[in-house]
């Protein structure tokens, strides 16, 4: 016997490592809508499992935990039964000896905490708060529910148009998400379960590109009988514009008023044409602007003297408010007001009305670490900077940005500078800003689920800068309109779930305004609500239903299988122009894609209930 | 057409068919549990799955479409595999008490698993059970529920009442009523139609063979047995009769040996109601009471219970003639006591009928006019077939026997009751009687016939236009009655019939699986009529008896005590 030995991975710790990535990956796949119980039951028997069996708390109380909330879930338990789980779980915390313990409890504990509703409804009712639905997971977890599973079918098909169609039901905007959006549809994809979620949002540009121009109305196909209502939109974004879409087909008069020269908010005034043609952006949305009777009204503000709310309210039958968030936080920081110290929004609003600025040999620091960040570094070395950085304050890991977008900007040259905190803007005799001064940071403890930095012991560092680009999030107007409920805090407009605003009758409020800075399709999400709820106040019940027929899914094997990724031009090209970055897949990857999806409106659950929505 | 081998043998299925039916139609058996054509096509139970050639999963024959090419076997080592061992997961979840269940050889999940051979169970059992309201006349065993989803289906998609729903989540899921409430609180009209669609035994009606069997025994009793008009299609199916066989004379007969004391027929007081319901018709459309909303017919407790759950505000425009059980129960007790001489309480009175909801009916407080109850039992006719199997009567062999006189006459209107449009017509060839003194062809208002969910007729009566409407089945009862009370539609009388086909295909009919035979025995009614050589109720001679003698005149002093009722005053539950 050697006195060390090599041991190489045994089969076993090969197979029991390689069931752990399927466990995330189950995880990761969770259908939404589970029993909280149910599920705390089920991994405290995963974390029962990695005890090592030596102190009692995590060898006996978590074995007990699970038969505790086992008797909620089969309704013996009561009130007595969820606080001893409390107990049991607060003494498991304090006492076990290990983290497998203790943190075991801490997740117990958490979910009291957060399920709470539910763990009473189990004592006292014997089942969860909501029971008996499992939506479909990519419908239920888009904002404005797309019918996924029916536009991919349709894809496959190669009923590019249809698929159009059948997106326009829910979602007028299926080029534009085709391009920008977050697609939460792909966070919880069953797919996660076999390999890997599908590239939704790739499948949609790829229907996007090869539909030919859709109008809104096949041959003998109209808007709704005119129903002679009014309807104002404040705010021209894409929650205004879908529900104008959404109204118009009601057969309602829609007037759009909207301040700035175009139509578009965010979609022309944040994103930036590499990621969104504004070709066409414009195109949609004229597209969508046919769906009835729609007027545009451009660069007029509504609010404040000049146009006051209720002056417009005793104008219209209805008014829909959804004027976005689009004034920005400063630093507060001493040189901010130097010449070169610009705002993300205020540079991205220039770029939508095609007034390039020239960056030149200009040395660029942008401040953030989200999506508006990345457009404006991106932007930057569009512009012709000869050094863009990107100054967070946290780490990398921290950065709201979406991955791709940070991988695109370091692609394209931008120097990612972490757990930097700005100081002070150095500023010229010219009175123009000469570099950024910034505080070293450590990532320190988390709060609510996010480390935090502090201060570093350790000397300012000096960014030589000519343009400094503030993009640390928007806030949102002190609005100038009256009796409309806001939440102090945060700036937002208050309103119900109707999304009627409190206390005033037939105004409606969504999007960005009402959620503070927020993704595209949960305005467009938001706009068809109001559209629903407003044609409902005004007596009516117009509904949507675009009639597609969806192809049957085809059984086949479904072998596990890489998800497509899209390609981009590449950097030396792209970045001397405001020219599309993405390239669609190739039909041959689209079919591959489309044949990952699992048709969960056809299997499973969405077979019984919930899989299919053909009309709201 | 698509060109597919199924166990090696090539067959062509029209394009858009699954599995399942293109296997039926080539005459090859694919077990299954879950699946309801049409209704339910969720691929629940995974009995019924098959392997297509080529593929490593199976998938299940109910709702695959079969596609061109595709190689299927219904009956491979890996099908049989798992066709079985699903089997026996259900089972480890199911109260096999088959000797003491109701469905006992007639139940699909006993059927497959003997077919299946399984004998010996190797699984955990797992039986839960929610508990029940046993006086309700709907029973539901928790315990025998296989989660098929069918009652959910049928009262969703079909009577549109939305009684039943999952409750739980995972695998805790059961089915239970909508929002955990009891079933005395839901808006449940009793219908049945979940009982006869449900593949074992959770669901089923109350059990009264026991009281009628105590009243048998009782010698201070005198037993009558009424037989509604549907009763007689169907009475036969689960005994190994045909229709030749199964008449209503050799049902008599059976009751008879049952030990029934007198056996009377329901379509008598069919007529009855005709003669009362007609005459109030006539009487509200010439007062002019039926300018904003039509009458609508009584009979059908199910829908009774519909329209004041639902449509409070059109139950004033029920008929208030009671249903023929109801008429019956307070003649019995009454007229026919008189005649044999004895107390009303004297009498038990059981009604037979294709009907859960008449269940409920007779136990409704303010119906009693006899000053006794007017109607003591109602048995459906699964429990009429366990009460004849259980007296061990070989029902092939009896001689047939006729009712009892008087109220054992009926007319060919009365026994068309049964079946939907059938107490339209009926009611319309004595109202045109009522008006010209003279009889219509008796076929002459054949419009109403036919299985179309909603049907509208016109017919003049001496120069006054009519407006029909007949419905069947509750869900398209409410698109009628959304249409009335938003003023899309104008009628001067409406029938409803809250089962589909009415009455033939009623909740407390006997259950044959994937069969809907509602149809098939309301042609048998309308047959019945056609060879009848009375074709009116008002000629029917024991009518004419029975007014002369006892009541008077329809919508008389006697009738509106005895035969009318109030809705309004129905108590939902007790």
């Amino acid at each position: 016997m050697s006195r060390l030995v090599v041991r190489p991975e045994t089969e076993i710790q090969a197979t029991a490592n390689s069931l752990h990535f399927d466990l995330e990956r189950r995880v990761t796949g969770a259908p939404p809508g589970l029993c909280p119980l149910d599920l705390a039951s089920s991994y405290l028997k995963v974390y029962s499992s990695q005890t090592c069996g030596k102190c009692v708390p995590c060898r006996v109380g978590l074995k007990q935990l699970e038969k505790l909330i086992d008797d909620l879930i089969e309704g013996r338990g009561d009130m007595k039964t969820v606080d001893l789980i409390e107990r049991t779980a607060e003494t498991i915390y304090a006492s076990a000896d290990c983290a497998i313990g203790y943190e075991a409890a801490n997740m117990v504990l958490k979910g009291l905490k957060g399920f709470r509703e539910d763990y009473i409804a189990h004592a006292t009712k014997g089942h969860c708060v909501a029971e008996g639905f499992q939506a479909v997971p990519c419908v239920h977890l888009c904002p404005a529910h797309v019918d996924v599973p029916g536009y991919i079918a349709l894809i496959n098909a190669g009923r590019y148009a249809d698929a159009v169609r059948l997106i326009r039901k829910d979602n007028p905007f299926p080029s534009v998400c085709a391009m920008v959006c977050e697609h939460p549809c792909e966070n919880k994809c069953r797919r996660n379960l076999i390999d890997d979620a599908l590239n939704i949002r790739g499948l949609k540009l790829y229907a996007v590109k090869n539909s030919g121009h859709v109008p809104v109305y096949r041959e003998g196909e109209h808007a709704a009988e005119a129903t002679g209502k009014k309807i104002a939109i404040v705010g021209g974004g894409p929650s205004g514009i879908s529900a104008a879409y959404y109204l118009g087909m009601m057969g309602h008069s829609v007037e759009i008023f909207e301040q700035r020269k175009k139509l578009g908010g965010m979609l022309r005034y944040g994103i930036p044409a590499y990621r969104l043609p504004r070709e066409i952006l414009d195109e949609e949305i004229n597209t969508l602007l046919t769906s009835g009777d729609i007027k545009v009204h451009t660069e007029v503000s509504i609010g404040g003297d000049s146009y006051p709310l209720s002056k417009l309210r005793s104008e219209f039958d209805a008014v829909y408010i959804a004027i976005g968030a689009h004034t920005d936080k400063s630093l507060k920081i001493p040189g901010e007001d130097a010449e070169g110290v610009m705002s993300a929004v205020s540079l991205l609003r220039r770029i939508g009305d095609d007034n390039y600025p020239d960056f030149k040999g200009k040395k660029v620091v942008v401040v953030g670490g989200g999506n508006v960040a990345m457009d404006c570094a991106r932007s930057s070395v569009r512009l012709g900077a000869e050094r863009v950085i990107i100054a967070y304050r946290r780490r990398l890991e921290e950065m709201t940005a979406l991955d791709e977008e940070i991988r695109a900007a370091e692609a394209e040259g931008c120097e990612l500078f972490e757990l930097v905190a700005p100081l002070k803007v150095e500023v010229g005799d010219d009175g123009k800003a000469k570099a950024l001064w910034v505080q070293n940071q450590m990532i320190s403890f988390i709060k609510d689920g996010r480390p935090t930095p502090k201060a570093a012991s350790h000397e300012p560092v000096r960014l030589e800068a000519d343009i400094i680009i503030v993009a640390i999030g928007q806030g949102i107007e002190s609005y100038n309109l009256e009796n409309v409920s806001m939440n102090p805090r945060r700036g937002t407009i208050n309103i119900l779930d109707s999304e009627q605003i409190p206390d005033m009758d037939g105004v409606f409020s969504g999007g960005d305004c009402v959620t503070g800075p927020a993704t595209v399709i949960s305005a467009i999400g938001a706009g068809k609500i109001a559209a629903a709820n407003i044609d409902e106040y005004l007596g009516f019940n117009h509904p949507i239903h675009i009639p597609v027929d969806i192809p049957a899914p085809v059984p086949h094997n479904r072998p596990a299988c890489g998800r497509v990724k899209l390609r981009e031009r590449s950097v030396d090209e792209r970045i001397k122009d405001f020219s599309l970055v993405e390239e669609s897949m190739t039909a041959e990857e689209m079919i591959q894609e489309t044949e990952r999806c699992l048709r969960c409106d056809k299997f499973g659950f969405g077979t019984f209930r919930g899989g299919r929505e053909n009309k709201w | 057409m698509v060109n597919i081998k199924i166990n090696g043998t090539d067959l062509q299925v029209p394009e858009n068919t699954t599995i399942l039916e293109a296997a039926r139609l080539n005459n090859i058996n694919i077990p299954h549990l879950c699946y309801l054509k049409g209704l339910n096509e969720i691929g629940a139970c995974r009995v019924c799955v098959a392997e297509i050639v080529g593929l490593d999963r199976l998938v299940a024959s109910c709702n695959t479409i079969a596609l061109e090419g595709m190689e299927i076997r219904t009956n491979s080592p890996k099908v049989r595999q798992a066709r079985k061992i699903n089997v026996e997961l259900l089972l480890s979840q199911h109260s096999a008490r088959c000797p003491e269940c109701a469905r006992s050889g007639n139940c699909e999940l006993q059927r497959i698993s003997n077919d299946l051979g399984i004998l010996e169970f190797p699984y955990h059992e797992d039986i839960k059970g929610i508990e029940w309201n046993q006086d309700f006349p709907l029973i539901r065993n928790d315990k025998k529920c296989i989660k098929c989803m069918r009652c959910i289906q049928v009262c969703e998609k079909v009577q549109q009442m939305n009684v039943w729903d999952v409750a739980k989540s995972g695998s805790q899921t059961v089915v239970d009523c909508r929002g955990g409430k009891d079933i005395t609180e839901i808006n449940c009209t009793i219908c049945g139609q979940c009982i006869t669609h449900c593949p074992v035994g959770a669901l089923t009606e109350r059990d009264d063979t026991q009281k009628v069997r105590d009243a048998l025994a009782d010698p201070t009793k005198i037993v009558i047995a009424s037989v509604a008009p549907a009763v007689r299609t169907s009475w036969g199916e689960q005994l190994g009769l045909t229709h030749e066989e199964a008449t209503s004379e050799r049902l008599v007969s059976a009751l008879r040996e049952v030990g029934f004391h007198y056996v009377f027929d329901t379509d008598f007081s069919a007529d009855l109601t005709i003669m009362e319901e007609g005459s109030e018709f006539l009487k509200r459309l010439t007062d002019g009471e039926l300018k904003e909303y039509p009458m609508f017919t009584s009979c059908c407790p199910g829908w009774v219970r519909f329209v004041k759950m639902e449509y409070p505000e059109l139950v004033g425009n029920l008929s208030s003639a009671k249903s023929p059980q109801q008429m019956f129960g307070a003649i019995i007790k009454t007229w026919y006591a008189q005649i044999l001489g004895v107390k009303a309480e004297d009498i038990y009175h059981v009604s037979f009928m294709p009907c859960t909801a008449k269940k409920y009916e007779c136990d409704v407080e303010c119906m009693n006019s006899s000053g006794a109850r007017d109607v003591d039992a109602v048995l459906t006719v699964r429990e009429l077939d366990r009460l004849i199997r259980s007296e061990g009567i070989n029902v092939k062999d009896l001689a047939e026997s006729g009712f009892d006189m008087p109220l054992g006459v009926a007319s060919g209107a009365g026994h068309i009751f049964g079946t939907t449009g059938g107490v339209m017509e009926a009611a319309l060839r004595t109202a045109y009687n009522l008006v010209t003194g003279k009889n219509p062809d008796p076929d002459a208002f054949k419009n109403v016939r036919g299985y179309k969910g909603w049907k509208e007729a016109e017919f003049e009566i001496n120069g006054t236009k009519l407006r029909i409407a007949v419905a069947h089945g509750l869900g398209n009862i409410r698109k009628l009655c959304e249409a009335i009370k938003n003023k899309e539609v104008q009628y001067d009388f409406v029938e409803c019939m809250a089962c589909p086909t009415g009455c033939a295909g009623g909740g407390g009919q006997p259950i044959f699986e994937g069969e809907e035979l509602g149809a098939d025995r309301g042609r048998l009614l309308l047959a019945l009529d056609k060879k009848s050589n009375l074709r009116f109720s008002h000629e029917n001679p024991s009518i004419i008896q029975c007014y002369r003698e006892f009541l008077g005149k329809p919508l008389g002093e006697k009738s509106h005590h005895l035969l009318h009722t109030d809705q309004v005053r129905w108590e939902l539950w007790k």
